[in-house]
Parts: C-alpha cells; sequence; structure tokens
C-alpha cells in the first residue's frame, strides 16, 4: 500500500479527517525551507504538498506567487526540491509528500528521469496545476509505473459530465478546489462544499481533500466535518512572508512561528472530529 | 494531421499542432476552453456569422486592406520587387482588429458581458476596448506595469475608450506577467467573462480560432497579388512575436510549395546577448499560458525575460502552428536584431512616406538582407501589420537627431 493510502487508512481508523500543508520548496531559502519541511509532521501534518517553484504561477494568488519569486532568487529548482525530499526521507517514512506545481520545469528536466529521481527521493504524488486529464497521460503514464500517484484537481466548474473524465486517471486521493479562483483568495460555504464533496462521493471511492482559500482553524475545522482532508497553503505560506526582514532574509523564529501556526490549525481539525 | 496532402488541416480535434498546442490549462478553465470551442465550431460553419463579420471587416475596419507596390525600397534594396500589404491602414492601425472583431462577435453570440486582454504594447488593448466600446461591453485590460510606462499614449487612448486598465506587478511586469493575470481573472469571473486574446497562442481553440480570423490578410493578398503580376508571390515574410499577424498571411499559402515562407523573430541586441525575443532561433520547446511552444527558458524550466525594442515582439513564446510548421522545415525562422530594424524603420519612413510599426519594421529588414540575392524577378509579399506612430517617442529616443541625418539611403 502506497504511503498516502496508508495514511487515508489511519485517519479514517482514528476517526479524523487530515490536514494537508502546502509550503513552497526551497522558500525562503533553502536552510528554512528544509527545516519548515522537517517540522511539519511534528506541527501534525498529515500529509505534505511540497510546490514546485516556477516563474510563472499562473493559478496562484499574489502570497504564492512571492514564494515562488522568493523560492527561485536564492537558488531553489527542480533537482533542489527532489533533494530535499530526499533529506526528509531520512528521518520521515510515513508522511506522505505530494509535489505540487506546473508542467514546464517536469518537462524540461525530462519527464522519464524526473519519475525515476521522485520515486527514488521518496516522492508519494504529483499534483501538475497546468495538465488537465486531456494534456496528462505523457507524465501519468510514466508516474504510475513508478508508483507515484497523480492527483487530479477538480473545482466548482467541473460538471456531472466532465467529472469522469478527471476521474478516470486519478489515483491518491481526489482534490477538491473549492472556490473558482486562484490561491488564497474568496473561501466558499460550508453548504457549497458539503454538496460538492457529496456529488465527488457519487462519482470515486477515492479520498476526498477540499483546499484553496482555506486561511483559519476554524475554516479547517468545518472542512474536516465534511471531507477526507483540507489543504492549508497560502495561510502557511503567508506566515512565512511574516518572518522576513526588510531585506527578505528569514528572522530568528520564523521556523517556530509557522510551525506553531500548523499547530493551530491542526488542533482546530482534531477538535471538528471530536465534536461530530 | 487528418489530412496528409494538406499543411492547412491542423490542429487535430485536441488542438494539438504534431506535438504543439494543446490545453494546458487548469481545471477550473477547462470547461470554459470546452464551451469557447464549441462555440466558435458552431460560429465557424454558421453563414449569419461569416456575414456578419464580413459587414464589419468592411465597413467597420476598412477592409480589404491595400497591396501596395513599393517601388522606392524595391529601388533601394535592388533586388525582388516588395509588396507591402498594408495592416496599417485597418481601423485602429495594425492588424490587431481582425481578431478582436470576429472574437468579439463570438463572445456576443455566447452571451458574455465583460471581456478581458492582455497587452504589451498596448496595440490589441486598444483593438479590444475598441471593439468593447462598439458593442458596448465592459472591458478589462492587463498591462505590465513596465509597458504602461513605457506605452503611455496606448493607455490614454484604451481609458478613452472606456476600458479599464490593470497594471500587473508581478513577475518582470510585462506581457507574459500580464497573460497570467488575464488568466488569473478568467478562472475567477467564470460565468460572465470572455477572454479575448491577442495572438495565435493560449489554450486551443485560440491558435487555430485566431489564425483563422487574421487569414483575411493571406486570402486577399493572394487575390491581389494575382491581379498585380498574374501569379502567386516567390515569397512572403512577415515578423513573428506570438505570430498572429504572420500566421494570417501565410496559411493561406502553406500548401503552395513553390511560395517560401519567412517568418521574422526579433533578435534583441543579438541572440548571442542572450537578450532577445526568438523563442524558436534561441528557446527550446516547453508549457506555457495553455501551451506547449517554442520558449526562452532556463535549463530548470524557468521562463526567462524576452527583449525586443518592438514591445510588440517582447514575448518569451510563440504560437504553437509556428513551432510545428518550424520542425516540419515549411516555414524558414530567422531573426533580425533592433539596430536593423530601427534602419528599417527609418528608411520606409523616408523613402515610401510609410511610417511602419517597429514590429513590422523586422519584416522590411529582412526583405533588405535577401532582396539583391533573390533578385528582380522576385516577387516578394512583406506584411506591414501595424502603423508606427506609436514607435515615435520609442525611436527618438533610441536615435534622437541621428534620425534626421542624410544616411545612406541607397
Amino acid at each position: 500500500m502506497s504511503r498516502i493510502a496508508q495514511r487515508f487508512a489511519a485517519l479514517k481508523a482514528e476517526g479524523r479527517a487530515g490536514l494537508v500543508t502546502f509550503i513552497t520548496a526551497g522558500d525562503p531559502d533553502a536552510a528554512t525551507g528544509q527545516a519548515l519541511l522537517e517540522g511539519l509532521p511534528g506541527a501534525g501534518a498529515d500529509l505534505i504538498e511540497l510546490g514546485m517553484p516556477f516563474s510563472d504561477p499562473m493559478a496562484d494568488g499574489p502570497v504564492i506567487q512571492a514564494s515562488s519569486i522568493r523560492a527561485l532568487a536564492n537558488g531553489a529548482s527542480l533537482v533542489r526540491t527532489l533533494e530535499m525530499v530526499r533529506l526528509f526521507r531520512v528521518r520521515d517514512q510515513e508522511t506522505p509528500i505530494i509535489l505540487m506545481g506546473y508542467y514546464n520545469p517536469i518537462y524540461a528536466h525530462g519527464v522519464p528521469a524526473f519519475c525515476a529521481e521522485a520515486a527514488s527521493a521518496g516522492v508519494d504524488g504529483l499534483i501538475i496545476v497546468d495538465l488537465p486529464p486531456e494534456e496528462a497521460e505523457e507524465l501519468t503514464v510514466p508516474a504510475h509505473a513508478q508508483g507515484i500517484d497523480f492527483i487530479f484537481l477538480t473545482a466548482p466548474t467541473t460538471d456531472d459530465a466532465r467529472l469522469p473524465t478527471v476521474l478516470a486517471g486519478a489515483s491518491g486521493f481526489v482534490y477538491y478546489v473549492s472556490i473558482a479562483g486562484i490561491t488564497g483568495t474568496a473561501s466558499a460555504s460550508r453548504e457549497a462544499i458539503a454538496a460538492a464533496v457529496e456529488r465527488l462521493h457519487r462519482h470515486t471511492s477515492l479520498p476526498i481533500a477540499v483546499g484553496f482559500g482555506l486561511k483559519s482553524a476554524a475554516q479547517v475545522a468545518m472542512v474536516g466535518g465534511l471531507a477526507d482532508a483540507a489543504v492549508v497553503g497560502s495561510a502557511i505560506v503567508q506566515t512565512v512572508a511574516d518572518g522576513l526582514d526588510a531585506g527578505g532574509r528569514a528572522k530568528p523564529g520564523l521556523v517556530d512561528d509557522v510551525l506553531t501556526f500548523v499547530g493551530s490549525l491542526a488542533a482546530g481539525l482534531r477538535g471538528s472530529t471530536e465534536q461530530d | 494531421m487528418q489530412n496528409r496532402n494538406t499543411l492547412r488541416a491542423g490542429p487535430d480535434e485536441r488542438g494539438h499542432f504534431g506535438i504543439y498546442g494543446g490545453r494546458f490549462v487548469a481545471e477550473t478553465l477547462m470547461p470554459l476552453i470546452l464551451s469557447v470551442e464549441q462555440a466558435y465550431a458552431l460560429a465557424k460553419t454558421d453563414p449569419t456569422f461569416a456575414a456578419e463579420l464580413r459587414y464589419y471587416l468592411t465597413n467597420y475596419v476598412g477592409r480589404p486592406s491595400p497591396l501596395y507596390f513599393a517601388e522606392r525600397l524595391t529601388a533601394a534594396f535592388g533586388g525582388a520587387k516588395i509588396y507591402l500589404k498594408r495592416e496599417d491602414l485597418n481601423h485602429t492601425g495594425a492588424h490587431k482588429i481582425n481578431n478582436c472583431m470576429g472574437q468579439v462577435l463570438l463572445a456576443r453570440r455566447m452571451g458574455k458581458k465583460r471581456i478581458i486582454a492582455e497587452t504589451g504594447a498596448g496595440q490589441h488593448g486598444v483593438a479590444t476596448a475598441t471593439v468593447c466600446a462598439q458593442f458596448g461591453l465592459k472591458c478589462v485590460i492587463y498591462m505590465g506595469a513596465t509597458d504602461i510606462e513605457r506605452q503611455a499614449p496606448n493607455v490614454y487612448r484604451m481609458k478613452l475608450l472606456g476600458a479599464e486598465v490593470k497594471p500587473v506587478v508581478s513577475g518582470a511586469a510585462t506581457l507574459k506577467d500580464a497573460m497570467n493575470d488575464a488568466m488569473r481573472d478568467w478562472v475567477a469571473h467564470v460565468d460572465d467573462t470572455y477572454y479575448m486574446i491577442g495572438t495565435v497562442a493560449g489554450p486551443h481553440p485560440y491558435p487555430a480560432m485566431v489564425r483563422d480570423f487574421q487569414a483575411v490578410i493571406g486570402e486577399e493578398t493572394r487575390t491581389q497579388i494575382i491581379e498585380a503580376e498574374g501569379r502567386l508571390p516567390d515569397s512572403l515574410v512577415a515578423c513573428v512575436g506570438g505570430g498572429s499577424n504572420a500566421m494570417g498571411l501565410f496559411h493561406p499559402f502553406l500548401d503552395d510549395r513553390d511560395v517560401r515562407i519567412f517568418g521574422v523573430e526579433a533578435a534583441g541586441y543579438g541572440i548571442e546577448t542572450g537578450k532577445h525575443a526568438a523563442s524558436l532561433t534561441g528557446g527550446k520547446p516547453g508549457v506555457l499560458h495553455g501551451n506547449r511552444t517554442y520558449l526562452l527558458q532556463t535549463a530548470d524550466g524557468q521562463i526567462t525575460e524576452a527583449h525586443s525594442i518592438s514591445a510588440g515582439l517582447d514575448y518569451p513564446g510563440i504560437g504553437p502552428e509556428h513551432a510545428w510548421l518550424r520542425d516540419i522545415g515549411r516555414v524558414d525562422y530567422v531573426s533580425i536584431t533592433d539596430a536593423q530594424a530601427l534602419e528599417a524603420f527609418q528608411l520606409t519612413t523616408r523613402l515610401e512616406g510609410i511610417i511602419p510599426a517597429l514590429e513590422s519594421s523586422h519584416a522590411i529588414a529582412y526583405a533588405k538582407t535577401v532582396a539583391r540575392d533573390f533578385g528582380p524577378n522576385h516577387v516578394m509579399v512583406v506584411s506591414l501589420s501595424g502603423r508606427g506612430d506609436k514607435d515615435v517617442g520609442t525611436v527618438a529616443k533610441a536615435l534622437g537627431d541621428k534620425a534626421f541625418g542624410e544616411g545612406d539611403l541607397s
């Protein structure tokens, strides 16, 4: 069983939803980024989405755009992202890591080489924002061959007629983008999320994670009561940005502050399921 | 391609020209892209749509544009007969309006009330704002903050036309960043908004649709050159940024294998300096803005900034059909530096009384480099894609009083 499947099985046994945390690899710099990554499981992250920095992140809002620019300015690259995962795996064999980003850096690196290197580094899944099912096969086939899950995004605009197309090649879990918009902007209502999750459950037996626009422990707790996992990205990345000095360097305490925030999100989530 | 006897059948049903093109967009946008595709497929075969478009092209845009024999440029270049396809004489001063007119009629059919677009130099922004004013639609133009500074007159024109110009400060604050922000806007306004892409790039169906709307350039040229010369031209030359004027001129001639075709990229300070906008000459295949095509990028796949004195060519990518035509060898893609384009700008102004856009000046400059070798029996059509009034400030900055010297005009 894959690390992702194991983790969702364990969460189910615990009777609670999981917390998926997003950070951008190498943000704000390589050492701080590594410390953040390694601290996330202890702070309460059940799964980790590690953003692969890209110069043109078209589906992302200003917060995550800025994190990509910071990371790239400090030497981040696809190869270094994989190296981060390799280092992480020295101490953590259980927490699933999903790389999230855009296709071009992977395409430039070479798809077969990337899939092999990602698998050997300990990557469990991929979310590639600009690869809809119509174009994804060239990456899903070699990724699956290496045992890497390919997680598709579904959106409020993905209607019942289209859902089977999107879900046909999905594995690991399904990511529901809860708003028609970019990351870190508006938030969806409880009713809208509940209806969407119910609709998705009719089409798939895979776990469902809900993200885009979740900022607070209360929102995470709300989603935790509806879906299998809640994803928080921009709000975490914003706490990274808040921990920088005027020159863009990490201030002492940045890592602790970010992990404390993640801890509060995790606590909210655990609280919600106890009430259910 | 489905039909192997023609180069004009592409793209396939998924929007691919060979390995290029496609629909590399976030899932949130896929249903919108599919609805644009569907609406365009219906419009394309609807005679009332064609008639409506023809009406506005004739009575509003001012088509057909003339094909003008440039006698003094021909004499100065000392060889091939140079014809200029005068897209500069269209309403708003460039070929961009051909596409905007087609797309605005489509957006109306789709019941969209709000139009968004990206612009670099401001030409596509002005053309978009123009058709929105004409049809009473809300118009939002994304433009890089750097470009807003460089192209102040066009910004004011767009505002006069009632458009809201949104400055884009992300990245290098130029055209590619404006396109990123336009796509972000579209994702967030899926219900009422139509995205009017200005060139033959982006996700399918845009590259094919914009080409179809611009193909009027090549169709007219075919008729006009046969009238003037009694035969097809020996060669076609057009500048290529995203590549819409070029694709519009080239497409109707792709199957005429005796017609040589040249696409001219912007070499900026020179390809070897790395400061250029020549995606085909200096880039490699990648995925950006919804399509696979040649891109200027680092080894790590990060997109790099383009440079050209001409803001309209200042884009790190190129339309996917051009990428395919390059790979199969049907079109020769060449490049011209800022300095060569400036020289052609002055020559055309002084010898023909036509101030060409700096974009189009690249095509004229290339004609100059080959005209003598091709000889006097060679008939060449050069796309004069736009007028250069917008570039006067840029040229003044680059040349100052040198522009008024006697120079060598022979």
